[in-house]
C-alpha cells in the first residue's frame, strides 16, 4: 500500500503544482485503528497528507455531486462507477474531474476485526503478503487479509477504475468465480411470513440516523423522500412501518444506479446490512437488462430509457 | 450502611428482587456491542462491557415519545382535545451506568429543568430513576471523561456506586434513592468503611491512569464567540461530514427534538422525536428560507453548542462528557477531540498563517 500512497501524493502535488486541478479528494489518516478520514487538498506542499490502505471504504463520489470546479479524486472501483454514475446524472462535469484511479485491493471491515478479537483495538497493520496484524491490550491476532474483508469487497467483480485519468498501478485481476446473490436467492426463496420476520429482524435495531443514505453519492436530492413535509409521506417516529418505508423506498431510488460500494453498511452505527435491498434490484437489473451501474459514460440506464424490447412480464 | 459487599449470588438474586419494585434497565450484549435495554424476565445485566454503542439517554428520553392522544371524530365528546395517555411514571432502575453516561444527565437537565421551563415528560422520567453506576476498570482510547468534567469512578449524578471487588462487587450509596435501592434489592452485608474507601479510591486511581487523552477546554470561555464562530479552520473541520445524525444520536448529552402528529383515519397521536442539528431540516423555516443551509454551518453549530455556547450560559463546562461515541461511531472519522483543542487554541492574530483555506 506505501506504493499507492507515493504515487497518489505524487499525482496529487503534480495536478495541483500545474494547476489542472484546484483541489483534490483523497484520504487522509485518522485518528483511530482502521479509520481513514475523506479530506480536501489544495496546495502542493500538502499532498504528503493523502495516504491510502484497506480503510478507505468511504465513496468519495459521495463529495463530487455537484462540484463546478476542477477537481481530482481518488477512486477506487466501485467509487469510479458512481462518478460516472454522477456524469450521467448531469451531476458532475466529465471535464471537470480528473480521476485519479486506484486498483482496489479491496477494503478491511472494522467490525469483522473488532468482532474477531477480544478487547479494544490499538493498532491495525497491513502486511505486503496479505495479512492483517491486529493488536491490543494484552493480545495479537493475525489473520489473513481475505478473511477481514468488507461483504461487498468480498464478492466484488469491477476492482479496476472503468474511468481514469491517472492511475496509480497496473490494473490488479479482476475476481471471476463469486456469486454476488446467493443470500439474495435464500431470501426469494423464503415465504412471505419468513421474508417478513427477515426483514423485520434486519431494520429492529435501525434509529433513522440516516447515515446509510448520506454515505450514498445516490442520494442527493435536494430534500429526501423522508424528509419532505409539504406532504410529508413517511412519519419521523420509531413505527416499524415508516422504518421499512425508508429502507425500502430508499433501495427503489438506488435500482439501476448502486455500484455495492458498500459505504451505506459500513457508515451505519448500529450494523444493519441494507445492501440486500439494493442487491436484489442490482440482480433484477442485470437479468433483465443485462444492466450494470456505472460501467460507462455512454449509455443511458435502463431505467430512464425505452427501448421496445424491455422485457414486460413482471407487469401484471 | 454507606457501603456494602455484594458476592456473586447476592448481585443475582438483588437483581430479581428489584424487578419487584422497578423497572430494570442494564447493559445488554447484543452482537458485538452492548446495549441498555429493559431487563425483564430472568434478564440480567451483563456487567463485562466497556461502553454502551448508544448512550443510556433513552431511558429518561426515548427516541419517540407520546405526548398526547387526540381524535378528530365530532361524534366523539373529547374530539379535538389533547389528552394525555396513559404514562408509566413506576421507579425505575439503571444498573451499571457509567459515571459519564450518569453525568450527561445532570448537564442535560440544565435545558429540561431550569427556571422558566420545566419538561414534564423529561422531568417525571428522571425523577423516577434511580442511577447505579458502574466504575470503570478499562476506559476506552477514546474516552476523555478526565477533562470533560467526570472521571471513571465519579459519582455525580448517580444514587450508587458499584465497583468489581474479588468475588462480587462493592457499592456505595450516594443518596437516599440509592440506600433504599440497596435495601430493596438486599444488599446490606456492610463493609468496613476503611477498607471500603481504601478499594474505591485505589480502583479509582487506577482507572484515571489509563485515560490517555485529555481536551483542553481553559480557554473556550474567554474566547470571543464571534472570532471561534469565524474562525477559518469550519471548512476543513465540515468537508468530510456527512450530515448523517449518528453523533447526536448516540450523544448522552444531545437532547434536540422535533414535535410531529400522527394519525390514521380520525385518531391521532402528538409525538417527539430526537432531532439532529446536523439535518438541514432541522432549522428549514415555513418561508423555505433556512438559516444554516449549508453543510459548514450545521457542523459549525453542534461544536459551537457543546464547545462553546453551553459553556457561556451556564459556567459550568462544556456539553460533553467525554463518552467518546461520536469518536468511535462517527462513519467520516470526525473527532470532536481535535476540533475541542483547536478550538480552544484559536488565536485569530495568528491565523493569517493558518493552512485551513479561508472560503
Ligand atoms: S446504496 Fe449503498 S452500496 Fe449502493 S451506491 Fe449507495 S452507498 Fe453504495
Ligand atoms: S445508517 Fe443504520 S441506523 Fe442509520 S438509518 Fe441507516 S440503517 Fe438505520
Ligand atoms: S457522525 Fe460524523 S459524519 Fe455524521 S453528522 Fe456527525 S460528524 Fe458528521
Ligand atoms: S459529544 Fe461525543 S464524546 Fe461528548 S458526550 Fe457526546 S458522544 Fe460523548
Amino acid at each position: 500500500m506505501r506504493e499507492y500512497t507515493d504515487k497518489i501524493r505524487q499525482i496529487a502535488r503534480r495536478l495541483l503544482e500545474e494547476g489542472k486541478v484546484d483541489r483534490v479528494i483523497g484520504f487522509k489518516k485518522g485518528s483511530m485503528p482502521m479509520m481513514n478520514e475523506p479530506c480536501v487538498i489544495r496546495r502542493p506542499q500538502d499532498a504528503d497528507q493523502l495516504i491510502w490502505d484497506g480503510n478507505c471504504g468511504i465513496n468519495l463520489a459521495n463529495y463530487l455531486t455537484g462540484a463546478k470546479d476542477k477537481v481530482g479524486v481518488v477512486a477506487k472501483g466501485c467509487d469510479s462507477r458512481n462518478i460516472v454514475t454522477h456524469i450521467i446524472e448531469n451531476k458532475l462535469d466529465r471535464d471537470n474531474v480528473v480521476v485519479i484511479g486506484v486498483p482496489c485491493q479491496a477494503m478491511i471491515d472494522k467490525r469483522k476485526i473488532a468482532a474477531a478479537v477480544d478487547g479494544e483495538i490499538s493498532e491495525v497493520t497491513e502486511t505486503d503478503d496479505g495479512k492483517v496484524v491486529v493488536r491490543g491490550n494484552g493480545f495479537e491476532k493475525t489473520f489473513d487479509r481475505a478473511e477481514t474483508l468488507q461483504d461487498n469487497c468480498a464478492i466484488c467483480v469491477h476492482r479496476n477504475p472503468v474511468i481514469c485519468d491517472e492511475p496509480v498501478a497496473d490494473p490488479v485481476p479482476e475476481q471471476t468465480d463469486v456469486d454476488r446473490y446467493a443470500d439474495i436467492r435464500a431470501i426469494d426463496a423464503m415465504s412471505d411470513a419468513e421474508r417478513k420476520a427477515f426483514f423485520d429482524d434486519m431494520f429492529a435495531e435501525c434509529i433513522r440516523c440516516y447515515a446509510c443514505r448520506n454515505a450514498c453519492p445516490l442520494c442527493y436530492c435536494p430534500t429526501c423522500f423522508v424528509d419532505e413535509s409539504r406532504p410529508q409521506w413517511v412519519g419521523k417516529g420509531q413505527d416499524e412501518n415508516d422504518i421499512r418505508t425508508f429502507h425500502f423506498l430508499r433501495a427503489y431510488h438506488c435500482a439501476g444506479r448502486c455500484t455495492d460500494c458498500g459505504a451505506c453498511e459500513r457508515a451505519c452505527p448500529v450494523g444493519i446490512k441494507m445492501r440486500v435491498l439494493t442487491r436484489k434490484l442490482e440482480k433484477d437489473c442485470k437479468e433483465l437488462y443485462g444492466w450494470e451501474a456505472g460501467m460507462s459514460v455512454d449509455q443511458r440506464p435502463p431505467l430512464d430509457a425505452y427501448k421496445p424490447n424491455d422485457p414486460d412480464a413482471f407487469i401484471k | 450502611m454507606k457501603f456494602v459487599k455484594i458476592d456473586e449470588k447476592q448481585w443475582a438474586e438483588g437483581i430479581g428482587k428489584l424487578k419487584s419494585g422497578y423497572r430494570v434497565f442494564g447493559p445488554v450484549k447484543e452482537g458485538k456491542d452492548h446495549e441498555f435495554r429493559e431487563l425483564t424476565g430472568d434478564a440480567s445485566p451483563d456487567m463485562a462491557f466497556s461502553n454502551t454503542r448508544l448512550s443510556p439517554k433513552s431511558v429518561v428520553y426515548p427516541q419517540s415519545e407520546v405526548m398526547f392522544e387526540y381524535t378528530t371524530d365530532e361524534s366523539r365528546p373529547d374530539h379535538h382535545i389533547l389528552k394525555e395517555p396513559r404514562r408509566d411514571d413506576t421507579p425505575r432502575a439503571v444498573i451499571g451506568i457509567r459515571p459519564c453516561d450518569a453525568l450527561s444527565f445532570l448537564l442535560v437537565r440544565r435545558n429540561f429543568d431550569s427556571p422558566e421551563y420545566k419538561d414534564p415528560y423529561w422531568l417525571r422520567n428522571y425523577e423516577a430513576t434511580t442511577f447505579v453506576g458502574y466504575g470503570c476498570n478499562d476506559p476506552c482510547a477514546t474516552c476523555f471523561c478526565t477533562s470533560a468534567g467526570s472521571a471513571p469512578h465519579d459519582t455525580q449524578g448517580l444514587d450508587a456506586l458499584v465497583v468489581d471487588r474479588d468475588g462480587g462487587y462493592a457499592a456505595k450509596a450516594i443518596t437516599e434513592k440509592g440506600e433504599a435501592l440497596m435495601k430493596a434489592a438486599g444488599w446490606t452485608d456492610a463493609m468496613d468503611e476503611a477498607e471500603a474507601e481504601a478499594l474505591f479510591a485505589d480502583r479509582a486511581a487506577a482507572a484515571e491512569k489509563k485515560i490517555t487523552r485529555q481536551v483542553a477546554t481553559d480557554k473556550l470561555a474567554e474566547k470571543p464567540s464571534m472570532d471561534l464562530y469565524d474562525a477559518p479552520f469550519w471548512e476543513d473541520v465540515a468537508f468530510s461530514c456527512i450530515n448523517c445524525g449518528t453523533c447526536t444520536y448516540l450523544c448522552p448529552t444531545c437532547w434536540c427534538f422535533d414535535i410531529q402528529d400522527e394519525c390514521r383515519g380520525c385518531e391521532g397521536v402528538r409525538t417527539r422525536n430526537w432531532d439532529s442539528c446536523m439535518a438541514p431540516l432541522f432549522t428549514a423555516h415555513g418561508s423555505g428560507h433556512n438559516p444554516r443551509g449549508e453543510k459548514v454551518q450545521r457542523v459549525r453549530q453542534r461544536f459551537m453548542h457543546k464547545l462553546k455556547y453551553y459553556v457561556d450560559k451556564y459556567g459550568e463546562g462544556i456539553q460533553c462528557v467525554g463518552c467518546g461515541r461520536c469518536v468511535r461511531s462517527c462513519p467520516v472519522n470526525i473527532d470532536i477531540r481535535k476540533v475541542c483543542d483547536m478550538m480552544n487554541a484559536y488565536d485569530p492574530e495568528a491565523a493569517n498563517d493558518c493552512a485551513c483555506p479561508t472560503t
